[in-house]
């Protein structure tokens, strides 16, 4: 890109914000009634955190993958697409991030546990925060048409903000990697939201930061990742 | 901005004396669409290069951001209706690129509703760095389109500009395209642009212009009245930053001299009195906007003294 210099955020975006939230009001019409779904996998993902038991971790994983293949496909790939074609390039990242919770899930590694120490309780405020006060902002403090509401593993933000959550929560190996896609997608709907001038853009960035930082200090207790 | 009296300011103005004689109304159109009585009838300008004089209305229909609405049915119609005004208005040249996401098929779907105006002037862009693929990227502008063929494909953003040019005069040699030209936005390029205008045969730029980005002013402009290159100018109210800054403002007294009615269209005379000048694009998703902006085709053109009393006052804004 040359004159790099001379470009502001505003020349990388290729739609109206009206547009961009109208495209979650016509998501949600077009999945309707899968909300359901979606309300209850995050349910699940909370009574399987409470319960434990032997297949829970692998259950969690599978719940996780689900909904990253969901957001990535019906949202990204089917959605956002149609409006930046950057939306591709999201999707591949989502449907990684599927691939790893899918592999985790079948590896018999997965563990997950209530929480027990400072990290832990703030991965589950996280989690709470992005299941369900997370899709009531828009609609109850910025306006946004109720219709377009963005629920846990239905919509990339939920999902991203509340992996990272569950992520806080979980006992597996390279921890790290599947924060990675997480973290990187609060980056970009980050700076996309400022660039539409949204006043919650940065809620997916600072969900992020804390929780990078609690496993920070959860990684340095236990003296890996 | 500093400003100097160049000798090719100088011979900038001394051409506008005759470049505001080419602008002439060619023919009465009724304009039930627009607001308010329009004083005569739509102002066009010559393409220099075309042998048959064809001429374009001042003011053409960009779809940057605006025309971009994925598959939403009620913001599609929307933007039809944006263009039954256009065209109700007068208006001829609409602009789009594979660039702008869904625009293209947004125009496409108008184009059917409105049952393909006879009018309508396609400009469109060729944005891939592969040349090779520039033909296949057009076909597919074309489908989206729903039309046969191109009045003006310009290279975007000076993409691959070696490589595509040949393609597109080619296609012009063929029949298959009316006009050839090139692209850049927000002053980026100027010396590439400006490099290709001195050595290839195009008949049109691209570039930014408006009462507050007047950097085009110094090289571009003249050079386009020296080689004969029409002007495209784009972000006319600089992604809408200056109808925000002239929103609380007064109108100037003076605008009523050149039949402007509203800020909207004192900008874009601003833009289509400077002689190289041969369309301004502005994009819109409103039907009241665009019935605005098409008003700039009609009625008086500020003279030069006017022109610069309009960027002294965005200036104080």
């Amino acid at each position: 890109m040359s004159e790099w210099w001379t470009y502001h955020l505003s020349n990388f975006l290729l739609f109206a914000p009206r547009t961009y939230f109208r495209l979650f009001e016509l998501y949600n019409a077009a999945i309707w009634p899968a909300q359901f779904l979606a309300l209850a996998l995050g349910a699940v993902v909370l009574v399987l955190l409470r319960r434990g038991g032997g297949a829970q971790g692998r259950a969690i994983a599978a719940i996780l993958a689900a909904a990253w293949l969901w957001s990535g496909i019906g949202f990204h790939a089917l959605r956002y697409a149609t409006i930046n074609w950057g939306a591709v390039y999201f999707a591949w990242l989502f449907g990684l991030e599927a691939a790893l919770f899918f592999r985790l899930a079948l590896s018999r590694r997965a563990a997950f546990a209530w929480p027990s120490d400072g990290a832990g309780r703030i991965g589950l405020a996280v989690f709470l925060f992005a299941f369900l006060v997370e899709p009531l902002i828009g609609p109850t403090l910025l306006g946004r048409n109720w219709r377009g509401v963005e629920l846990f593993a239905a919509a990339p933000d939920p999902t991203a903000v509340g992996t990272l959550g569950i992520l806080l929560l979980a006992r597996v190996r390279r921890r790290w990697l599947l924060m990675a896609a997480p973290v990187l997608w609060a980056a970009l709907t980050g700076v996309s939201l400022l660039a539409m001038e949204a006043r919650d853009w940065w809620i997916a960035p600072a969900a992020a930061a804390v929780a990078l930082a609690a496993a920070g200090r959860q990684g340095k207790r236990s003296g890996g990742g | 901005m500093r400003r100097t009296l160049t000798r090719r300011g100088f011979l900038a103005t001394v051409a506008a004396a005759g470049a505001a004689a080419a602008v002439r109304p060619p023919r009465a159109l009724g304009h039930p669409a627009l607001q308010g009585p329009r004083p005569g009838p739509i102002l066009t300008r010559p393409i220099p290069s075309s042998a048959a004089g064809e001429r374009l209305p001042l003011v053409g229909l960009g779809s940057w951001i605006t025309f971009n609405v994925g598959d939403d049915p009620a913001a599609r119609d929307a933007c039809a209706e944006v263009m039954r005004a256009f065209f109700a208005g007068g208006g001829r040249l609409i602009d789009s690129s594979p660039m702008y996401g869904s625009s293209q098929d947004t125009i496409g779907d108008g184009l059917a509703k409105l049952g393909h105006p006879p009018g309508l002037f396609a400009a469109d862009k060729v944005w891939i760095s592969s040349g090779a693929k520039g033909p296949a990227q057009i076909d597919e502008s074309l489908k989206k389109w729903g039309i046969p063929r191109f009045s003006l494909l310009e290279v975007h953003n000076v993409m691959s500009w070696e490589e595509h040019l040949p393609t597109l005069f080619a296609l012009k040699k063929a029949g298959k395209l009316g006009y050839v030209g090139v692209t850049t936005s927000e002053g980026r390029r100027h010396d590439e642009i400006e490099k290709i205008m001195r050595a290839q045969p195009i008949d049109f730029v691209q570039v930014t212009y408006n009462a507050a980005d007047r950097e085009v002013e110094a090289r571009i402009l003249p050079l386009a009245l020296e080689r004969r290159i029409a002007v495209i100018c784009n972000r006319p109210f600089r992604r809408g930053e200056l109808i925000a800054r002239t929103a609380k403002a007064p109108l100037p007294a003076f605008a009523r001299d050149v039949d402007c009615e509203n800020w909207a269209q004192l900008l874009l005379k601003f833009i289509v009195a400077h002689p190289a000048v041969a369309c301004a694009i502005p994009a819109t998703s409103r039907v009241d906007h665009v019935k605005q902006n098409v008003g700039a085709s009609y009625g008086r053109l500020p003279d030069e003294a006017t022109r610069q009393r309009i960027a002294a006052e965005v200036a104080k804004l």
